[in-house]
């Protein structure tokens, strides 16, 4: 069945119209002539509701989701959406406040954040917790910021260089130069922890602190985090926790003991919240106490009284977007930890560890481990299979397509060759894991006996692989009708 | 066990044995020992039923559209949400995709965001849209943070006062470790020809709001050719919904547009998640940060859609990237194209028409009653300042009292106005809700 649809701009015929908007029952008021718009919105669509309806629905079905498959995808933890979250979410009292309603008339939303703000910190062994940042990035920027902010506080404003390993997301040297900041890169040891002798040569009386993912990005435990934290801490810097890898250690351990001073929760992985095709997140922040005045505001607060109520850290970094937080998906979260409590909890880390070690361990032997070790939640995987030549980890992937699988994280961390970063998470079942393997066991056969199979996949996609050469080349980023001629034209 | 792990005891057995480990808590080893299994001192679990009903009590303590008449904005709008724009969100497809980096298997959210990107850019007249940022306050940061890197070796940025005081928040502390300054806002009740005296050789862009924090239009024409003049660039935050009515920022002449989409369709939700719309010129498309959705052809030479222009992102530039932004606020600019598309050219006007007019109804009953003063001397939209009688934090408690959430109060930001709040009035608000408010008002003189 070919799923095309065309962009909405060309189902429209003038005079239709998909919304039952309220009546004028007001005099009109004078219109400022000189303010107003010219073009009278020409070229807007103009569709009945159930056109509208049968468009979108019917593009959403040329999307793969968690709810149609499995999403192998490493660092990106996609878990299953429970549904009562999107109910929660959606209740009017949270849906439909204003977020600069009085704090009386709010006593329940603030409660939610409250108790949100203390299960976090409860679960990361933080002492505060802010709910403002929007993502994980944005968290990120909040921790690097509060750091800056904090050595200046003391005096020390020879402090402008922050440590990153070379297996980091990019967004965390993207966020210290966002502060301003240099990034010093520090090396991996062959068994995929921080390299000790390097961190101590890049450590000075320069250093704002080290960022650190624990579960690192190629999946492994850091054996020596208690000693990289102290190191840090010795040269007077402070240690920054990407939290993308929380869903490995929930209950396990916690980022506050190992000696971590702040970190970004991604309530969109760890804590369920869907990932949207993109966002909405939320990357909440915990800290120490040392670190606390230094948080976003608001955060709630409760009153001797009992009262909930929004406060501002004494020496803030200020605001870091409008209102407090991407508050929808503070529902989500606070109804999924409700929902598991400690024990649930840690059973999510325990089998999100065993799903990954078992694909690990099922697949070693064919796609080389880029550390052999025990992993955490997710494993990292080189597509070098051997007696395939001319195969590409892009065309493993694009192959799994075919097979009914989301591709892993590929390429990533930068420092594996040819890299395959899978994450199970724990809401897979083992039948879709084992399918998953035989999908991988059958590719790498294929890769060898029949590699055309890879170098064409996916031939069962709503499309085949793009020209994206030409979509960068001449960047067609809006609908133009002419330009969608041409293009059609063109075949 | 719990209903969302789908690994049984057997299954589970199975699997460590295939492991080569005989416990799960032999996959933790690295972990130091004396840090492990921490016990957690969080709630019990609830089960579902238990967890709906702690749900209801909590949301029925907050107040909301739903139990009061609502005439509060300054940044948060209570428009009508068509029932049709949650139904396309709640489709699985949608809310439980990920970021559409697989394009062959990703093609719905690359259609819904190249169509978000195509109405935007119709709506502002603007040449590129990207695929959003966190929030108009994000956008306008993150807009100054480009012009840094157009308008090479200049550090000030000049804010006019107008600007939404939160958005002017969030500017200072993007750019705190910048060593930018930034200026034009200080004085309160400042115009934008104040800000706009600050624009000097060393200023790289000044920002601007229409309709502005205190609801006032701005007539920008003229603006950017000053700005220009000086070497700067100019950056407007604009209205989604009142574009329907008014003049685009194309039309100023806006080399960046910046806005909160939170209007368009996607309801209060006490503050988030809403929606950064950002907009630009064709010749900037190399320094906006986001993601941006391009058409291409297939192998078999179908049309399809894909991320493009990625050398712009953080995950590939990384410490050379002027944004870290990665996730953003996908599903939301899903929700503005979904109720783009259904108000229309029609409805999207009527929407804007109809509250204008109750907006300067409301404006005209409130500025009969004696003792109450209204600010309607220059053009508004949807807000107008009301200089109260009593100080506003009384008015409003007042108004709670008769199911009414009133306006925002004004003495932290602009103090000069004396007892003033800033009221909203939408095509949510009808005229016997109106006429509610105004006798309410009649009756705290």
């Amino acid at each position: 069945m070919d799923t095309y649809e065309p962009p909405i701009f060309e189902l429209s015929s003038p005079g239709k119209y998909g919304a039952n908007v309220p009546d004028l029952d007001v005099p009109r008021a004078e219109l400022p002539d000189d303010l107003l718009r010219q073009d009278d919105l020409a070229g807007f669509p103009e569709l009945s509701e159930p056109e509208v309806i049968r468009h979108y629905t019917r593009i959403s079905q040329r999307n793969f989701s968690i709810d149609t498959g499995m999403y192998p995808l490493g660092s990106c933890t996609m878990k299953y959406n429970p549904k009562l979250n999107e109910e929660a979410a959606r209740m009017p009292g949270f849906a439909q406040a204003h977020p600069l309603q009085a704090e009386e008339l709010s006593q329940g939303a603030l409660r939610l954040m409250y108790e949100l703000q203390a299960d976090l910190a409860t679960i990361s062994g933080f002492d505060a917790v802010s709910l403002q940042p929007a993502a994980g990035a944005q968290g990120e920027f909040t921790g690097i910021l509060a750091f800056h902010a904090y050595h200046l506080d003391r005096g020390d404003t020879d402090r402008v260089e922050v440590l990153v390993p070379d297996a980091a997301h990019g967004t965390n040297p993207a966020t210290a130069a966002m502060v301003g900041l240099k990034v010093i890169e520090v090396a991996s040891d062959e068994r995929g922890n921080v390299d000790l002798a390097d961190l101590k040569r890049k450590l000075s009386p320069r250093t704002v602190g080290l960022m650190l993912t624990n579960p690192n990005t190629l999946g492994l435990f850091e054996e020596h985090i208690v000693e990289v934290a102290r190191l840090v801490h010795e040269a007077g810097g402070l240690v920054y926790g990407d939290g993308a890898n929380f869903n490995a250690i929930l209950g396990i351990v916690q980022p506050g003991a190992m000696g971590f001073d702040f970190m970004h929760y991604n309530l969109h992985k760890t804590f369920t919240t869907p990932h949207g095709g993109g966002g909405p997140g939320s990357g909440a922040v915990g800290c120490t106490a040392e670190l606390a005045p230094f948080l976003p505001g608001p955060l709630v607060n409760r009153t001797a009284d009992g009262d909930y109520a929004f406060i501002t850290p004494e020496k803030s970094i200020g605001r870091m977007k409008a209102f407090h937080g991407n508050f929808g998906m503070l529902v989500r979260a606070w109804t999924y930890i409700r929902s598991m409590g400690a024990a649930g909890l840690r059973k999510v880390s325990e089998t999100a560890v065993l799903n990954a070690n078992y694909i690990r361990t099922q697949l070693d032997d064919i796609y080389p481990p880029a550390v052999d070790r025990i992993c955490m939640h997710e494993t990292v995987l080189k597509g070098q299979i051997a007696g395939a030549t001319g195969i590409r980890t892009l065309d493993i992937a694009k192959r799994l397509i075919d097979y009914g699988f989301h591709p892993p994280t590929v390429y990533f961390p930068l420092i594996v060759p040819e890299a395959l970063m899978i994450e199970p998470t724990e809401t897979e079942s083992k039948q879709m894991i084992d399918a998953f393997i035989q999908a991988m066991r059958s590719i790498a056969r294929e890769a060898v006996e029949q590699p055309e199979l890879l170098l064409a996949a996916p031939t069962k996609a709503p499309v085949r692989r793009l020209d994206e050469v030409r979509a960068a080349r001449q960047p067609v980023l809006r609908y133009d009708a002419d330009k969608f001629a041409k293009l059609r034209d063109s075949e | 066990m719990s209903h969302y792990i789908s690994i049984t005891d057997a299954d589970r057995a199975e699997m460590l044995d295939a492991i080569g480990v005989d416990s799960i808590t032999a996959l933790f080893t690295d972990v130091p020992e004396h840090l492990r299994f921490p016990q957690l001192d969080i709630p019990a679990p609830l089960s579902e039923p238990e967890l709906m009903r702690e749900l209801h009590r909590l949301h029925n303590t907050n107040a909301s559209a739903q139990t009061h008449s609502l005439f509060l904005g300054a940044g948060a709008y209570n428009h009508f949400v068509p029932a049709a724009v949650d139904q396309i969100l709640r489709r699985s497809e949608y809310y439980t995709a990920y970021t559409p980096y697989q394009p062959e298997i990703s093609q719905g959210t690359l259609q819904a965001i190249f169509e978000y990107q195509s109405l935007i850019c119709r709506l502002t007249g603007m040449e590129v849209a990207n695929a959003s940022h966190y929030d108009g306050g994000t956008a306008i940061a993150e807009a100054a943070i480009m012009a840094l890197n157009v308008v090479r070796n200049r550090r000030k940025i000049v804010v006019a006062r107008g600007v939404n005081p939160q958005y002017r928040a969030v500017l200072r502390t993007y750019l705190q470790g910048l060593d930018v300054e930034i200026v034009g806002d200080e004085r309160p009740g400042a115009s934008i020809n104040d800000a706009l005296a600050q624009v000097d050789a060393d200023t790289c862009a000044l920002i601007v709001q229409s309709p502005d924090f205190l609801g006032r239009l701005h007539d920008l024409r003229g603006l950017a050719e000053q700005v220009h003049a000086a070497g700067a660039l100019l950056i407007v935050h604009f209205d989604p919904i009142a574009l329907a009515l008014f003049q685009p920022p194309a039309e100023a002449d806006a080399d960046i547009a910046v806005a909160e989409g939170q209007p368009l369709g996607l309801g209060l939700n006490f503050g988030g998640p809403y929606l950064g719309i950002f907009t630009t010129r064709q010749k900037y498309v190399h320094k906006i940060a986001g993601r941006l959705v391009g058409v291409t052809k297939d192998l078999d030479g179908k049309i399809a859609y894909t991320l493009t222009l990625r050398a712009r992102e953080q995950d590939i530039r990384r410490e050379r990237a002027t944004s870290n932004i990665c996730t953003n606020q996908g599903l939301m600019a899903l929700a503005s194209t979904v109720y783009l598309s259904l108000l229309g050219r029609q409805g999207l006007r009527k929407v804007a028409e109809v509250g204008y007019h109750r907006a300067h109804y409301a404006a005209a009953q409130i500025g009969q009653i004696p003792g109450y003063v209204v600010h309607a001397d220059q053009p508004f939209f949807r807000e107008f300042v009301v200089q109260c009688p009593r100080p506003a934090a009384a008015i409003n408690a007042a108004l709670r009292e008769r199911g009414i959430i009133g306006g925002y109060d004004l003495a932290a930001d602009e103090p000069q106005l004396g007892h003033a709040m800033l009221l909203c009035v939408t095509e949510m608000n009808s005229k016997s809700e109106i006429d509610e408010l105004t006798a309410a008002l009649r009756a705290l003189v």
